[in-house]
């Protein structure tokens, strides 16, 4: 075990923790926040991979020890993270400025189980 | 972990580097108000940061720093804020125990799944470094990230600096109608303290030379045209937040120029290349320096504007009576 594979598994695992988040959190806001999680573990996932394939650089004497296109695409990857998490905070706080609240229900404001398009709704009651 | 002993105390580090993390990471996923998960959140990225520099990626790091921790934290702190009011109602969407135990054990196996992948890396690990290695000496640029961002794949960097216009249209089109063209109402005004505003006229001309310093610097050392322009974007936000000036009305036609003059320069030279150095995005010989200082100092300045008008987010009063914001707060 080294640094990089341990920095590998815990990339692994916020994958899966912001993906629980994202599952399991009613919040719009709670939902984009473990997205940002699952891209961090993404990106961390991917300075992993660049991490071991360094090498060749710091021997040619240029800087230090990564693979840089993996981490010009990680810094791209930032970016655009950034990009989509301010539409979908544009878009979350007009659905809570007309319609009065902060989560993704389908149909009518508080309604747990709404009947119609919800098929599973009693499975889960049971 | 015997045959490393010299490892282990950098071991010892970097553990307690991922338990933190970790830890963070439940905390965000977890805890019950929106609030204090966005604060963690930001601290998370910080140690994130760190990270990225155990992992020996500079640049990455100052990426992680001021894009995805400040600017992001600062925008999820003021939609935190606006939310709060709606908070209450939410518990009623939580699925059931059950339901939350099979999502925990399906995404606890997806995350066993990438652990598996992670400790079955190829051991002599696919590696590009020795090409960039190769070719990083024709382009004049001594930082491999920045070689690798404007030379090598030169054409992500612009598609990337392209996708940046489309989201912030995607911003201000959740405009109300009645305040389409006016100016940018999202960022958060606190009551104007005498504090506040002597840091937003100290700090910025101390900011703006970092944020210059590292789009100059990025073309040899860690830094680059993301963490300038990201620097010098929070630089204009602090002044916005302390009301010294207004955000400019999205209908402002110098304003839309600056926000697509970068791109615009990329793709020029890039469709030049085509007859002067025989391929779409290359630089003719002995000029690729000086063409990517230039594509560099264009595309700071838009993607800082652009930065920037994304926190600011969608249009919300007409300017300059701003009689509609104040007739929506009181309605």
């Amino acid at each position: 075990m080294n640094g990089p594979t341990l920095f590998g598994l815990c990339g692994a695992a916020l994958v899966g923790l912001g993906l629980y988040g994202l599952l399991c959190q009613p919040g719009a806001l709670r939902k984009i926040l473990s997205f940002n999680l699952i891209g961090s573990g993404v990106f961390l996932l991917f300075g992993v991979i660049a991490k071991r394939g360094g090498g060749a650089l710091s021997a040619a004497g240029l800087g230090v020890d990564g693979d840089p296109v993996p981490q010009a695409l990680i810094i791209t990857g930032l970016v655009v993270a950034f990009a989509a998490t301010s539409i979908a905070v544009a878009l979350l706080l007009r659905l809570a400025e007309t319609s009065g609240r902060s989560t993704l229900e389908s149909d009518g404001p508080r309604a747990p189980s709404p009947p119609g398009d919800q098929a599973s709704a009693p499975e889960r009651a049971s | 972990m015997t045959r490393y002993p010299v490892m282990t105390s950098a071991l010892v580090v970097d553990a307690a580097l991922v338990l933190l993390v970790l830890g963070l990471a439940l905390w965000v996923t977890s805890t019950r108000a929106a609030y204090s998960a966005v604060v963690g959140f930001v601290a998370y990225g910080l140690l994130m940061a760190i990270v990225w520099v155990r992992l020996a990626a500079v640049d990455v790091a100052m990426t992680e720093a001021a894009l995805g921790t400040g600017l992001t934290g600062l925008l999820l702190l003021g939609a935190a804020a606006r939310l709060a009011p709606y908070e209450a109602a939410e518990v009623n969407g939580r699925p059931g125990r059950w339901l939350r135990l099979l999502i925990g054990l399906l995404c606890a196996a997806i995350a066993l799944g990438l652990a598996a992948v992670v400790l079955m890396l190829p051991d002599p690990a696919p590696t590009l470094a020795p090409l960039v290695a190769e070719n990083l000496p024709p382009t004049g640029v001594g930082n491999p990230v920045t070689g690798v961002l404007l030379a090598h794949r030169a054409i992500d960097t612009l598609l990337e600096s392209v996708v940046l216009v489309p989201a912030l249209i995607g911003v201000w089109s959740v405009a109300a109608d009645p305040a389409w063209g006016g100016r940018p109402g999202s960022l958060p005004r606190p009551r104007s303290s005498s504090a506040l505003t002597l840091l937003a006229q100290v700090l910025p001309p101390f900011g703006i030379l970092i944020g210059i310093h590292l789009v100059w610097n990025g073309a040899d050392d860690p830094g680059g045209k993301f963490q300038g322009a990201t620097v010098l974007a929070a630089m204009w936000i602090l002044v916005l937040i302390a009301g010294l000036r207004e955000p400019p009305a999205v209908r402002d036609r110098r304003l839309r120029v600056l926000l697509v003059i970068g791109a615009l320069v990329f793709i020029g030279i890039g469709v030049a290349g085509i007859w002067l150095a025989d391929a779409f995005l290359a630089y003719p010989e002995g000029y690729a320096k000086p063409l990517i200082l230039a594509i560099e100092a264009v595309l700071t300045l838009s993607i800082a504007a652009t930065l920037g008008l994304l926190l600011a987010g969608p249009p919300a009063s007409d300017h300059p009576s701003g009689g509609l914001y104040e007739s929506k707060k009181s309605g």
